[in-house]
């Protein structure tokens, strides 16, 4: 038996028929061709598949895909403002050496883009506690708080010019 | 001369892709009209398989197949290898149990698998592997490494006594022994190095695909070696020929060691392939990573470090367990033995050393090579047995490392096992260490801990290790079933850009970055116009793939090499086209000029003129490409100094690194920051060994770590901003002067960890020094103190 959703994507309208046991991660990757978004454990705890859902960062293996009916979703494909432009956290990650293998880097990206959304300005620590949800093998974290850090400066750096 | 070349701190060529998710994993491809593949699993660790009724899954909905061990066997399908012969000290070659990529009549650890399903869809193959009814008839299974070679264990295999894979030895027993008789002081301590499950975030996954015009099978795969994948596939797997068969590894999320080794999973999903004629794709599941995945370290450790009346190291014993697992895993032989007891002289001088390992099987996993590999349990043992003796004699750790160093002339130094260590400095190292930790003011920020409350502790590791093994006749002689060369064409297109097709693998190494740099500097050719090609058999040359350390001493090597090749046929080519002798010509920063004039032709000129030879020499082939295959003539020895500073709380037994300092010698180095990143990486893998994560059976052989609800692994709160530094003695045998990076944090940081910890709580402890383990040593020292 087979559900309609209908939702928005990265800006585009979608609708689909899904099995109502079908995961918000699998509708993206399988339905969607959205392979950006990864999954990385079975148990929500690594985060390499977090999205946005109505601007809010979710783990999309947490979710079906029949509760986002009626949502609007990012993903790590819809995050730069055009297809040549990197968002300041996807440019602070490359700047500063935040990603190795690039698998949990999507995850990372977009639940660091939410932190700021909520604390413009964070502290190390207060960066670190939040990625916690968050599991890198390569880096270290390192290079994660050092980019999140650095995303935060530029984009309040942004907000300033714009206001 | 460019600035993106050797030496700059060059952002990644390949960074883009990952950021924007255009990243190409294995579960990201999909082929046309693919199925999709389950696993049934043995749920116990020991059984005899006494039927497998696969009616009910075969009728339900949407399944292709389902194919079980014995139909596999029944094809011809062989046994899983170990690639490499060790000898037990009685001569007799180690016993090696059959490892079939499906069993059919007996289970050896859970997980194993006994059928693969396959479906037109993933839920429907997941559905229908649970109906498929193995019949088991269940054993008792032997876990513990210590006991494993006990009278009255569980057998593992049948025909192996004793569970015992092999016992061997390094090093002069009686010259140590006497040592021993005339010690001053001897330090005894026992160790369990706690095993370990790998835990890339990628998942492994595989595609198999037959095509049934040509015959061809083609596997995508998460791999670190595709090309070691597909000899071994073909050759003793008997999947297919070599040249029919084609394997690619592309993007690849981490491999730390899990992704060398060939597995059933990748085999089953070929060979289901062939039998249902369409694409097979299987994707693990976590849960399926920790059950599969080869797990690391598992060494029950009994270790004695003799001293003299001067702190002078004069002997070390060395006495393990080292768990394998059911089966012996692709190096599993090799990661205990030459990839360890090799490593126990440390940066010392100690002139004797003995070690014996015993290799047992157990009813778990297969354990195997994972970041560092027998490295880390060697510079375990001797880095704590230094700090222990340090403390029992009262002499200051660091001192009593600096009275036992090799010396910075005495290279290249002889070990008495076996090694020939190129190059080092390993106390100008520890100095840089004390400076950047502040070792001087530990005495005030230890009070000032005191006075609210919390123990504060300081440790240091100082590591050697070897990389890039090689060379291949050596390897060869101590029992490698493989050459440890590295190969590399470059490739001049017409218009002056240039491909680089490496049998090295990136998987989160930054060879794409970290090679152009090497084409920058060698063939002036901007990081931006060189394209760096990896993981396909059918793209590259015969390639021996990323592992140990090797792919910048090695890989990186025969880069330099055919740049060598390319700038001789250019120099031909050059000399004709400007009309000059060959031995005039010049080349630097791209260009061959005419020496001592201004006449000159760019690199790209004579590729152009390569390809299009109007005006051409006529003993020179048109084109410009050049292979080079690179055979190192000795390993390559990394060192460093550890130093983790610690703070506990005595009520609540939590750790917190309050500063960690890693000075390390790679040798020469390309990207400063690919390899602080390396370090970083490295040592959160360590530090996690050390305080988080523990992979335990139960006494049936049950995984009780099975996700990360209950396997521990590092995340962002967990660490430090780390203070990394470096010093260079550059590697004096390979033409980069290179030494390799990404395992050493994970090797030197266990040892400095406990060190710290100990040295914070005043008593001994086993990692991972979690806040229970912690709390527990304090209990046991305030109950040994009151009962005195």
């Amino acid at each position: 038996m087979a559900v309609s959703v209908s939702l928005t994507v990265n800006t585009k309208s979608v609708a689909r028929d899904v099995e109502p046991r079908t995961l918000l991660v699998e509708f993206l990757r399988e339905e969607l061709g959205l392979t950006g978004t990864h999954v990385g454990c079975d148990t929500s705890q690594c985060g390499a598949c977090t999205v946005h859902v109505d601007g809010k960062s979710v783990k999309a293996c947490t979710m079906l895909a029949v509760q986002v009916d009626g949502s609007s979703v990012t993903t790590i494909e819809g995050l730069a403002p055009s297809l040549e432009d990197l968002h300041p956290m996807q440019a602070a990650f490359r700047d500063n050496h935040g990603l190795q293998c690039g698998f949990c880097t999507p995850g990372m990206i977009m639940s660091a883009v939410d932190l700021l959304q909520n604390n413009p300005d964070p502290s190390e620590q207060e960066v670190r506690e939040w990625l916690e949800g968050n599991i890198c093998r390569c880096t270290g974290y390192h290079n994660i708080v050092k980019s999140v850090l650095d995303a935060a400066g530029r984009m309040r750096a942004q907000q300033q010019a714009a206001e | 001369m460019a600035d993106d070349g050797i030496g700059a701190p060059l952002t990644r060529k390949e960074d883009r892709r990952f950021l924007i998710g255009r990243g190409q994993y294995t579960d990201d491809i999909n082929r046309p009209h693919q199925t999709y593949a389950a696993f049934v699993r043995s749920p116990h660790a020991h059984a005899t398989i006494r039927g497998v009724n696969t009616e009910a899954a075969e009728k339900a909905p949407g399944v292709v197949a389902v194919l079980t061990g014995k139909e596999m066997a029944d094809d011809g399908i062989g046994n899983l290898i170990c690639g490499w012969m060790i000898h037990s000290k009685d001569g007799e070659p180690m016993k090696v149990g059959a490892h079939a990529p499906m069993s059919h009549e007996t289970v050896r650890h859970v997980g194993e698998r006994v059928a693969i399903v396959v479906a037109e869809t993933l839920s429907e193959a997941r559905d229908a592997a649970e109906l498929v009814d193995v019949d088991y008839d269940v054993h008792e299974a032997c876990v513990s490494t210590e006991a494993a070679t006990s009278d009255g264990q569980p057998l593992v295999h049948a025909e192996i006594p004793n569970n015992l894979a092999f016992d061997w030895e390094l090093g002069d027993k009686a010259a140590t022994d006497a040592a021993f008789e005339n010690a001053h002081h001897i330090t005894s301590l026992d160790i369990v190095n706690n095993r370990l499950v790998p835990n890339a975030i990628e998942p492994r996954a595989a595609i198999g695909e037959y095509d049934i015009g040509s015959e061809d099978l083609t596997l995508y795969t998460t791999s670190q070696n595709p090309h070691v994948a597909r000899l071994v596939l073909s050759a003793f797997i008997g999947i297919g020929a070599e040249h029919n068969l084609r394997v690619i590894a592309p993007d690849v999320g981490g491999g730390f060691g899990s992704k060398i080794y060939i597995y059933p999973e990748e085999i089953a999903c070929l060979w289901a392939s062939k039998k249902v004629a369409r694409p097979v794709k299987w994707t693990g599941e976590r849960s399926e990573s920790f059950m599969t995945d080869a797990h690391a370290r598992d060494h029950v450790t009994k270790a004695e470090l003799a001293l003299d009346s001067e702190g002078k190291m004069i002997g070390l014993r060395v006495d393990s367990f080292a768990n394998v697992g059911a089966y012996l895993s692709l190096f599993a032989s090799v990661t205990p033995t030459y990839l360890h007891g090799t490593l126990l002289a440390g940066q010392y001088t100690i002139p004797n050393i003995y070690v014996n390992i015993k290799a047992v099987y157990t009813h778990t996993v297969p354990v195997d090579a994972y970041r560092g590999a027998g490295r880390p349990e060697a510079t375990y043992i001797v880095e704590r047995a230094a700090e222990i003796a340090a403390r029992e004699l009262g002499i200051d750790p660091a001192e009593l490392r600096r009275r036992n160093f090799i010396q910075p002339d005495q290279f290249p130094y002889q070990t008495p096992v076996a090694l020939t260590y190129d190059s080092g400095n390993y106390p100008e190292i520890l100095s840089k260490a004390l400076e950047v930790s502040g070792y001087a003011d530990f005495p005030q920020r230890r009070a000032e801990s005191e006075a609210r409350g919390k123990l504060r502790g300081i440790g240091f590791s100082s590591y050697v290790e070897a990389c890039g093994i090689a060379p291949s006749a050596t390897i060869g002689a101590l029992g490698a079933g493989v050459g440890l060369w590295e190969s590399a064409k470059i490739r001049f297109n017409a218009t002056g850009n240039v491909m680089v097709y490496t049998g090295a693998h990136s998987h989160g190494q930054g060879h794409e970055t970290v090679f152009a740099q090497l084409i920058s500097t060698h063939l002036g050719i901007p990081t931006d116009h060189v394209e760096i090609v990896h993981g396909d058999t059918e793209k590259t040359p015969m390639g021996m793939g990323t592992y140990g350390s090797r792919s910048l001493a090695v890989g990186g090597s025969a880069i330099v090499k055919a740049a060598e090749k390319i700038i001789a046929k250019g120099t031909k080519i050059a000399a004709h086209l400007l009309e000059a002798s060959e031995a005039d010509i010049e080349f630097k920063d791209g260009a061959f000029t005419v020496a001592g004039t201004d006449r000159t032709k760019t690199i790209q000129e004579v590729a152009f003129a390569a390809y299009v030879p109007h005006n051409y020499p006529e003993d020179v082939e048109p084109g410009l490409e050049e292979t080079a295959f690179y055979d190192p003539a000795n390993f390559t020895y990394p060192s460093g100094t550890h130093v983790c500073e610690v703070e506990v709380d005595p009520d609540t037994g939590v750790v917190e690194i309050v500063s960690f300092t890693a000075v390390d010698d790679f040798g020469n180095i390309i990207n400063p920051m690919i390899v602080e990143g390396q370090v970083h990486g490295g040592l959160t893998q360590g530090i996690g060994q050390a305080m988080l994560e523990n992979c335990v059976y139960d006494d049936d052989g049950s995984l009780i770590t099975g996700s990360y609800m209950d396997y521990c692994m590092p995340r962002a709160d967990n660490l430090p901003t780390f203070k990394v530094a470096n010093i260079e003695t550059p590697c004096p045998h390979n033409p980069l002067g290179a030494k390799g990076c990404g395992e050493a944090g994970a090797i030197g940081s266990p040892p400095s960890v406990i060190n710290a910890v100990t040295d914070a709580i005043g008593t001994e402890m086993q990692m991972p020094a979690t806040p229970e383990r912690v709390w527990q040593a304090l209990q046991s020292k305030t109950a040994a103190v009151a009962a005195e």
